[in-house]
């Protein structure tokens, strides 16, 4: 079995998998199980400054969004950050870590964007033997009107300015966790590296509405009539989270400021891509939100297998594996060409592959009186659509044809030469204007 | 147990009596909310869909379940019953494992087709349980429409004649309207008195009078109605039942299984109807299967269907045939009876073996038997009709006959299976002919 075992910012945990700052790590009874079912760290739920604690709302915190078989894809929350006192939370983290000093043990904090409140806090929280901190500039609900969360992070330069207080007033690997609400989020995580940061970590939760209630006509979760915006988490957003990771890890400013993975990881394979894009590890919470802290198993032993499989020995090895290959359009070979093509011995004749391509694209399918489909590759452009909505896996695929063959759709050699949208003809940007 | 299983002879009672009760209750019991969401989940939307295809009444059975899983069940009851008026029926008694769901594309994918049937059954249920009728009559035509027969093809073509705006008189020779829905259906799978709620429900549609013990004969013929009437409809049904062509089988116990069906099904009481002890069922189809698995339902110790070729010939549907293993019911093949032996009553009969050809072989098997039902298949009755084909009235597509003004359906029609679902798509379409010829 593959070794799982992550160091991350200096950081040990037995395996990559960390529970993200939420509710399933609010308090020590639920930290504590979580480590016995085996997650390699946690980053504790957000604390705030000392004094009173926040006050949640008493009616519904969730929303979600369900795929077939009301499978959880998408949940929204307008929870806050935790609203037990302070003093407790730092008694618990400091109770567990004492019992789990193999696991990892990260404090997320929120203060107020004052250099004194960041000052006050980081010792009582260094005080826990907590391994880190992760600085909270992502919640998009509730903590942002009170000018935290995503709105520090919607501004560079107060990531920045947090960072440094940070920096300098604690020892602890500081760990900025970037909102996605931003246009481009190389400017939050650049901003998190002038400050000195370790790591940055995202997505944080994206501002949503799951949905409207047709009889209240209010947004849901609705309290007392009306809703909010919370925010979105799950497997819904992971192409989101994937993306933003990737193009930190691909930015030569930011390339080598270790991230940790956030957004939608459900399984090992969702964690293996992550990693793959450039994450030293991952951050999990709606999947064990939907199916318990069990689903670890699963992805300790489907990332070992994998890893296993490909020869790998330690998870470096995985880590940013697939960034080289994440490129720009315009780097895109056009020279390439692939035809899509049937599987009829998997085909099970239920024709969405040919109403998806005779409705809405490119009428590349035929369809015979005894419902055989075919592609018609005269017409195909591989747009890949008839593989996305076929419910057979592996019944559709692209196919490259070889070089020196005719495409039958544009009657051209499919030649060996790679060519992108810089040098290609058509393209009127590739001479500049005189 | 009850010591009366064994008692031999013909008697009632022979279970205990609440034993009744489980016994004769639904055979699927409906899909509850939630039941219903998970099986509707699994419809993949198929373009120009497989299970449409199979359909005898051509129900948009995709978007009907889109409709269900989108939280609107009565949109999907429109859906369902715009082309199938008696899509609640359809939904208890289609062979549904040789029709949609034999078709579905999961059924290819994984063995496990969407469950068509009990899905339409949960929508129609949903509406007919509001008492809402959802379609209204067009403008009133002035033509009249004679019906004969109120059974599925008869209702089917008086409900949709009706919508177009023409008066109906619908005929039957039963005291209760509903035809084999009321009469030639299997207890547990109409029970609660659904076929006479479904035809209640379905004469909402106004403008169609009912008249019952009205058979076609002396005191009304078809010229008589083609007298009275604009256009006439036949869809009376089999009224006959073949014979066995067995030396005695005149003698007491001998009975047709039609009949049996229908006394059970009339019952106030199932447990005062007598049921022998050793019971024999000869026939392979719909029939057979409903007689055996009742008999067996009703206290009988040995029931044995005898069918004359190999079980891939029956006509009763695979599910059928193990639903009535499953109750017990012993199926015998490749026999055909000779002899029924008994002094007044039978008590016994001997069958001889026959092979593939039909070829007797020789060999002989003989069963005790208190009561033998016949279901050997059924025929048309009656005089002055008009030309038959295949002993049945012979119709083209949109079921006209070779008297003009006179079109026929169901099961007393060629052409088609003999399934409710054909009677109601050939009611139906022989009510949409009758109103393109009416209105020029």
């Amino acid at each position: 079995m593959a070794d799982l075992r992550s160091d991350f910012v200096g950081i040990k945990s037995p395996n990559p998998f960390w529970l993200a700052s939420a509710p399933p790590t609010d308090k020590e009874y639920n930290v504590r199980r979580a480590f016995e079912a085996g997650w390699g760290g946690v980053v504790w739920k957000t604390l705030g400054m000392e004094g009173p604690p926040v006050v949640n709302v008493n009616g519904p915190r969730y929303g979600a969004i369900y795929g077939a078989d009301r499978r959880l894809l998408g949940l929204n929350n307008i929870e806050l950050i935790t609203d037990r006192p302070l003093e407790v939370n730092l008694r618990e983290m400091k109770a567990v870590k004492r019992d789990y000093p193999d696991r990892a043990l990260i404090a997320s904090i929120m203060v107020p964007c004052e250099e004194e409140a960041w000052k006050a806090i980081l010792p009582h929280v260094e005080d826990t033997g907590a391994d880190g901190i992760e600085l909270n500039f992502g919640c998009p609900h509730g903590m942002a009107e009170r000018g935290m969360g995503s709105a520090v992070g919607q501004v560079p330069e107060y990531i920045e300015m947090v960072t440094r207080w940070c920096k300098q007033y604690t020892r602890m690997p500081v760990i900025v966790k970037l909102t996605p609400n931003i246009t481009n989020v190389l400017y939050p995580a650049e901003a998190a590296k002038r400050g000195g940061a370790d790591a940055v970590s995202l997505i944080n939760t994206i501002n949503s509405i799951t949905s409207v209630d047709l009889d209240l006509f209010a947004p849901e979760p609705t309290i007392d009539g009306k809703g909010t915006h919370g925010g979105y988490c799950g497997p819904a957003v992971k192409p989101i989270a994937l993306n933003m990771v990737a193009e930190i890890a691909r930015n030569p400013a930011t390339a080598d400021m270790p991230i940790s993975g956030i957004g939608g990881v459900t399984t090992w394979r969702d964690a293996a891509e992550f990693l793959a894009l450039g994450a030293g590890n991952v951050q999990v919470c709606t999947a064990v939100m939907t199916y318990g802290f069990k689903v670890v198993e699963e992805m300790i032993s489907g990332l070992s297998e994998y890893m296993d499989d490909k020869g790998m020995t330690s998870v470096d090895q995985l880590v940013r594996r697939a960034v080289p290959n994440v490129t720009d359009w315009n780097q895109l070979n056009l020279n390439y060409v692939a035809k899509a093509k049937i599987d009829q011995d998997l085909c099970i004749s239920c024709g969405r592959c040919f109403a998806a391509c005779e409705d809405t694209s490119h009428q590349a399918i035929a369809m015979s009186e005894d419902r055989t489909f075919s592609v018609i590759d005269d017409e195909c452009v591989a747009c890949n659509l008839c593989v996305n909505v076929c419910p057979v896996e592996d019944c559709i695929s692209m196919v490259e044809l070889a070089t020196g063959t005719t495409d039958p759709r544009t009657g051209k050699t499919v030649e060996a030469a790679y060519a992108n949208w810089t040098t290609h003809p058509n393209n009127p940007s590739a001479t500049a204007a005189e | 147990m009850s010591q009366k299983i064994f008692e031999p002879g013909v008697a009632a009672g022979r279970l205990d009596a609440d034993a009744y009760t489980a016994q004769f209750s639904d055979l699927h019991p409906p899909l509850d909310v939630h039941e219903a969401l998970v099986a509707a989940d699994r419809c993949y939307f198929c373009h120009d869909a497989p299970c449409i295809t199979a359909c005898p009444t051509d129900i948009d059975i995709p978007l009907f379940i889109r409709q269900i899983a989108t939280g609107t069940p009565d949109a999907a009851a429109k859906t369902i019953l715009s082309q199938n008026i008696m899509g609640g029926m359809c939904a208890r008694v289609c062979p549904t494992e040789q029709l949609c769901e034999q078709a579905c594309v999961r059924e290819v994918a994984e063995g496990k087709p969407v469950k068509i049937g009990e899905l339409q059954r949960y929508a129609t249920d949903h509406l007919q349980a509001k008492g809402v009728h959802p379609f209204e009559r067009a403008a009133p035509t002035g033509k009249r429409v004679a019906v004969v027969g109120a059974g599925p093809a008869g209702l089917s073509c008086a409900h949709r004649a009706a919508m177009m705006g023409h008066d109906v008189t619908v005929f039957d020779a039963r005291p209760k309207p509903g035809g084999l829905n009321e009469y030639g259906i299997a207890t547990y799978k109409t029970p609660d008195g659904f076929a006479q709620a479904e035809v209640d429900w379905l004469l909402k549609i106004g403008g169609i009078t009912v008249q019952n013990n009205a058979a076609l004969g002396a005191a009304m013929t078809l010229d008589s109605l083609r007298a009275e009437y604009d256009a006439v409809f036949l869809g009376m049904g089999l009224g006959g039942v073949n014979a066995l062509g067995a030396e005695g089988e005149d003698k007491t116990g001998v009975l047709d299984a039609v009949d049996f069906i229908a006394d059970l099904r009339q019952a106030s009481d199932v447990a005062a109807v007598p049921i022998g002890r050793d019971v024999v069922v000869i026939g392979g189809g719909m029939t057979a299967i409903d007689a055996a698995i009742q008999a067996k339902l009703l206290g009988a110790l040995n029931v044995t269907l005898v069918y004359r070729r190999g079980r891939d010939r029956m006509n009763a549907s695979v599910f059928e045939q193990d639903l009535a293993a499953s109750k017990g019911v012993r199926i015998v093949t490749h026999a055909t009876p000779v002899a029924v032996i008994g002094n007044g009553a039978v008590r016994e009969i001997e069958f001889e073996y026959v092979d593939d050809q039909m070829q007797g072989t020789g060999q002989t098997l003989r069963l005790a038997a208190d009561q033998v039902f016949k279901a050997i298949g059924q025929t048309l009755q009656g005089d002055a009709l008009p030309t038959l084909e295949a002993r049945k009235i012979k119709v083209d597509g949109t079921g006209r006959t070779s008297v003009d003004g006179v079109w026929a359906g169901g099961d007393c029609a060629s052409g088609g299976d003999d399934l409710t679902v054909t009677a109601v798509a050939e009611g139906r379409d022989a009510a949409m002919d009758i109103h393109m010829v009416l209105m020029g």
